[in-house]
């Protein structure tokens, strides 16, 4: 499942930034059409179709966020919103605009390489409308067609509620999942704003799939933004 | 001000004066002895030299050429305001436009006859009135007057003169004028003129003026307007040696307190005191005691209080039983050298009889030097018209006084035809006694001699007749005449004093509930709501307090009744109240003609206006004047307040954060520079040296990554810790488990802490913890960055966390070097550093911790562990009831 090729279109009004991220993605075969304001990305997205675009939330003519909202109204196509740290609200409120994952400044090259295999791969699988019937990372196995879940070879007994929740994580590997969008999957979207049942509900998870529940290696807390399941350890 | 030091009153006066002077226009006064002198001639010249020569904008706002061509020659090519004509009683009277030269706004206008009394329905009684405006408004004036309309010097003159002069401009209205010009011309020069028709003389006041401008007048007011230019001149050199730092001699020491009454003679003696006052530089007061003598006339009290304020002088009204006493007490108080007080034109027995004041005062003076001045010839009249504006003097007291005497001679009678009975007379003083009680002094008298007459018509033999057989009765008539009279001046006496005191106790007590209503509010609207309350109760009217807005705009804070609205034009009056920092509207000396009462809220600056719509058009009285300003004081000293402790909480964050930034100056510029030096060193290597091995490459790549890493951190730190500072940050609290943000905080710290080995033990009761889940897991991220940096790498941590009573206690044990002794305080200040200061870091990890915790109502400590190294210990208060996560498995 090559990526190489993919067209992926960076919004940031930093010339130095785009410099960087042009610098080490076309080592790794994409290929990079760029542009520094709203307006410009707009047009880019109708013309060019990028496969995915990364998107920094303060832009000198707009909103990052407004912008996500936009091209959500009639494109599917991948974001990975980009923002310093101590934004938690605007990264939270980026992702439930239809934003695919973050990055919070500044991040290392890898750590982009690999957000952008989530993101293209998850934008694939939803086109070729294939899931993946056995999900596995470290030593959690999950198996759909089977209903079953083990760690280190162990069947675990996971509550409905945990089951559906990990299936849900599992869907969204690699990729941050907000509170309110776990909330609004599990319990309704009447439920929002009860955080604290996810965190009661991943306290019970972690339990079970984790070596080590105290320092988990699976199952990440994104402060302030919500979980993220890791697709690989 | 016994000591001579500059008053800092005086100061800030002076500061206020020049700061008040920049933005304001000149005034320049062309000053005459008397009408005739060429004042106008001369104002018109120096307006045209002003024009032509130096290309100002002149306008003529107002000049009387009085028609003659001389001086008309002089207006022709300047531009002349279109005067503004105002009906009154069928009459049109052109007036000044004060609108349109304010619209106009020239640099320079001329506005003829200072003194000019304004037409009724004109902005402001008096043209210097006007004149105070334009120059409020940057405008220059040039104006024209003459001695006789000097306040202070009003009444010499009209001693002189035998004229009264009606028309006055307030001493300090020349005082602040930029310059004072003389104009001025021999007495026989102007006499000439005079017989020469040269001088506008009106038709009906022919025989006036012919008095007037009689040549020992003349001179006497040509000496007169002389001295008081040379004052003047004198006031600017004084004025320019204190600006200018030459040591001046500030005659400190002296203060003058005049004693005002309702008595036309005080008029007197306030210009004496003022005249004096000046004299001396000095400040000035006038009292005014709210006693039990005879009732105030209070129009004319007024009006003597406000030429004291119009002359300089402070006013203070006092009550007391001992007049005497209470003028010598506050003379005390207030330093006092000079005691003004007008000499007594009353018979010498009443002196006798109650006491003189003026004897009790220079008795009591002590070190006080008591100066005794003259009333004028007619005061005599005019004070002993007895003024009993208390008693019941009515036609029904006096009415009721005849049909209680003739009860009396019914009952006497009745009681005569039952039996002979003495002591007949005790009736009548009965009815004397009642008469005095409630009647009030004039119908008592009249019971008085009533009863005398019919006890001797009726029941002295001989009877029905007025003549006495007996001598024994003449005593008893005199006795009960006499005691008729005393009665009536004692009850009447009581009656006044209980009547004042009702008044003084319900002042008291408004006044108090006032001030304890407003000491239990704290923001400006609460205060303008209660004050509006209070204001429509003691006034009788519908009271809005508007608030003077950082733009100059007033702005409604307080209304009461709450739906109280303000029309335009009682706006204006607020505004121009609002400006001019003075009374304005109904019954005061600025649009008299408006249907509110405009007052100032002004401590040192106006803070905003108070507004009373009356609900009757009746005049407020004196006492309600004054009642007015002590609460307006009262409302404003409320207002200033709070306006003061918002500032003061803003100027603390202020300086707080200026300390911020200081030491955080300090430590950025070392803690910054180091990783950024070693970055560019390597990156430059990296570019410039192409003999680099492999693996000197591949370090210097490391060296990069870990320093740029290390300046995230400290950047971050440092952007965490002044935001925690500013007051920016605002807890996002939601109820967590712990072990969710040790978790997390682990992860993040994953490889600085490397392959340690951690305990964690958590305590299964551990309820939910309310807080910010992002900042309480960076407390965690720096205790465990600390453990990294301080201790060895592989040496185990532990970390415990119990639930006590109403708290959660966590507490996170390493086993490094531990930390010195008494610095476990020290390690929670801002940039300091251990003595271990060959790790890097700006100093900020724990205060951040501290910042956090303290925000979340809980502490840090750091210990010292003798059988480990450092541990550090967070308390946590159980906020509340940790919410139910029934629902959390629906």
């Amino acid at each position: 499942m090559s990526q190489a090729g993919n067209l992926v279109l960076v919004v940031d009004d930093e010339p130095q930034m785009r410099k960087f991220i042009r610098a080490s993605l076309e080592s790794h075969g994409y290929k990079i059409s760029e542009a520094a304001t709203v307006k410009s990305a707009l047009a880019q997205v109708a013309s060019g179709k990028p496969d995915l675009i990364l998107l920094d939330l303060g832009l000198p003519d707009g909103d990052g966020i407004e912008l996500t909202r936009q091209l959500r109204e009639w494109s599917e196509v991948p974001i990975i919103v980009i923002s310093a740290r101590g934004r938690e609200a605007d990264k939270v409120e980026a992702l439930d605009a239809g934003a695919r994952d973050y990055l919070t400044k500044p991040f290392g090259v890898n750590e982009l390489l690999a957000r952008m295999r989530v993101a293209l791969r998850h934008a694939q699988a939803v086109t070729a409308a294939s899931a993946q019937p056995i999900f596995e990372a470290g030593e959690l196995r999950v198996d759909f067609v089977r209903r079953e879940v083990q760690r280190a070879g162990v069947t675990l007994h996971l509550t409905p509620m945990e089951y559906k929740l990990l299936s849900l994580l599992v869907r969204h590997a690699g990729q941050a999942l907000t509170h309110r969008k776990i909330l609004s999957e599990l319990w309704g979207p009447g439920h929002t704003t009860q955080t604290h049942y996810v965190r009661v509900q991943m306290a019970e998870l972690r339990k079970k799939i984790e070596a080590d529940p105290a320092r988990p290696k699976l199952l990440i807390t994104e402060p302030g933004v919500g979980y993220r399941l890791r697709d690989s350890i | 001000m016994t000591d001579d030091r500059p008053d800092p009153d005086v100061l800030l006066r002076r500061v206020n004066a020049e700061a008040a002077r920049a933005g304001r226009g000149k005034l320049r006064i062309f000053f005459g002895f008397a009408p005739g002198v060429g004042k106008t001639y001369r104002m018109l010249q120096v307006a045209r030299e002003l024009a032509t020569h130096h290309k100002r904008d002149v306008l003529l706002g107002i000049v009387e050429t009085h028609r003659r061509a001389e001086t008309m020659a002089l207006t022709d090519g300047l531009e002349t305001l279109p005067r503004k004509p105002i009906a009154y009683r069928g009459h049109l009277l052109d007036e000044f436009d004060l609108d349109a030269a304010l619209a106009r706004k020239p640099e320079i206008v001329l506005v003829d006859e200072l003194a000019h009394t304004n037409a009724p329905g004109s902005r402001h009684t008096k043209r210097w009135q006007d004149v105070g405006e334009l120059l409020d408004a940057g405008i220059d004036v040039l104006t024209t007057m003459n001695v006789q309309h000097v306040e202070s010097l009003n009444d010499v003159i009209s001693q002189i003169t035998g004229i009264q002069v009606r028309e006055t401009v307030p001493d300090q209205v020349l005082d602040r004028a930029d310059a004072v010009e003389l104009v001025d011309i021999s007495p026989e020069e102007l006499l000439d003129r005079l017989r020469e028709g040269k001088v506008y003389v009106p038709e009906q006041a022919k025989r006036a003026v012919e008095h007037f401008f009689m040549r020992g007048n003349l001179l006497a007011l040509r000496e007169l307007a002389l001295r008081r230019t040379a004052q003047h001149v004198d006031e600017d050199v004084q004025e320019y040696r204190a600006q200018h730092g030459v040591s001046v001699t500030w005659p400190a020491g002296e203060r003058i307190l005049v004693c005002v009454g309702p008595a036309p003679s005080s008029g007197r003696l306030i210009r004496a005191a003022a005249r004096m006052a000046a004299g001396l530089r000095c400040p000035w007061a006038a009292v005014y005691v709210e006693g039990l003598g005879l009732h105030t006339s209070s129009e004319r009290l007024e009006a003597h209080l406000r030429l004291v304020e119009s002359l300089g002088g402070e006013v203070t009204r006092l009550a007391g039983a001992r007049i005497a006493e209470t003028i010598l007490s506050y003379a005390r108080r207030r330093n006092v050298t000079r005691i003004i007080i007008g000499k007594p034109t009353h018979p010498r027995v009443r002196d006798r009889m109650r006491g003189s004041l003026l004897d009790a005062v220079v008795r009591g003076s002590g070190e006080i030097d008591v100066h005794v001045i003259s009333g004028d010839a007619g005061d005599d009249a005019v004070q002993s018209r007895p003024t009993n504006a208390g008693d019941r003097s009515s036609g029904v007291g006096y009415v009721t006084a005849t049909a209680l005497v003739g009860a009396m001679v019914l009952l006497g009678l009745a009681l005569r035809a039952l039996g002979d009975l003495p002591d007949l007379e005790m009736l009548f003083l009965l009815a004397v006694m009642v008469a005095a009680v409630w009647l009030g002094r004039g119908p008592s008298l009249l019971t008085a001699a009533l009863s005398v007459a019919c006890y001797d018509f009726f029941f002295v033999p001989p009877f029905y007749t007025f003549s006495v057989s007996d001598r024994r009765y003449v005593l008893t008539f005199t006795m009960m005449f006499g005691v008729g009279l005393l009665l009536s001046e004692l009850a009447s006496r009581l009656k006044r004093q209980e009547r004042n005191a009702v008044a003084r106790e319900e002042r008291t007590a408004v006044l108090y509930s006032l001030s304890r209503d407003l000491g239990a509010t704290s923001d400006p609207i609460s205060i303008a709501t209660t004050a509006a309350r209070h204001a429509a109760e003691i006034f009788a009217a519908r009271a809005v307090v508007l608030q003077l807005a950082a733009d100059g705009e007033l702005r409604s804070l307080g209304a009461s009744p709450p739906d109280a609205t303000l029309e335009l034009k009682d706006l204006t009056v607020a505004k121009w109240a609002a400006t001019h920092a003075e009374l304005a509207g109904l019954g005061t000396h600025t649009l008299p003609g408006s249907v509110s009462i405009c007052a100032p809220l002004q401590i040192a600056s106006v803070l905003g206006v108070l507004v009373l719509l009356p609900h009757s058009a009746a005049a407020h009285t004196v006492e309600q004047r004054a009642f007015l300003d002590v609460f307006c004081r009262q409302l404003a000293a409320a207002l200033e307040r709070v306006r003061l402790a918002a500032d003061a909480r803003v100027s603390a964050l202020r300086a707080k954060t200026e300390e911020m930034r200081s030491s955080l100056l300090s430590a950025v510029s070392h803690d910054l520079r180091t990783p950024l030096a070693s970055i560019t060193g390597a990156a430059t290597s990296l570019r410039d040296d192409h003999a680099l091995s492999e693996g000197t490459r591949a370090e210097l790549v490391e060296a990069i990554c870990d320093e740029a890493a290390r300046l995230e951190r400290l950047v971050s730190n440092l952007l965490d810790m002044t935001r925690l500072q500013s007051g920016a940050v605002t807890l996002k609290q939601d109820w967590v488990p712990l072990d969710e943000i040790i978790g997390s905080a682990l992860t993040r710290t994953e490889e600085r802490l490397g392959e340690r080995a951690i305990r964690i033990e958590l305590s299964p009761e551990l309820p939910l913890l309310f807080v910010d889940p992002v900042l309480f897991e960076q407390v965690f991220v720096n205790l465990l960055e600390n453990a990294a940096k301080y201790t060895a790498p592989g040496t185990p941590l532990e970390l415990y966390a119990t639930c006590k009573p109403q708290r959660i206690s966590i507490e996170l044990v390493d086993h490094g070097p531990g930390l010195p002794e008494g610095d476990e305080e020290k390690l929670f200040e801002k940039f300091y550093r251990g003595p271990n200061s060959g790790v890097p870091g700006a100093g900020l990890g724990l205060a951040i911790c501290r910042a956090i915790m303290e925000a979340h109502g809980g502490t840090i400590r750091a210990l010292r562990k003798p059988d480990a190294g450092a541990a550090f210990e967070i308390q946590l208060p159980i906020a509340a009831e940790p919410p139910s996560v029934e629902g959390a498995v629906p």
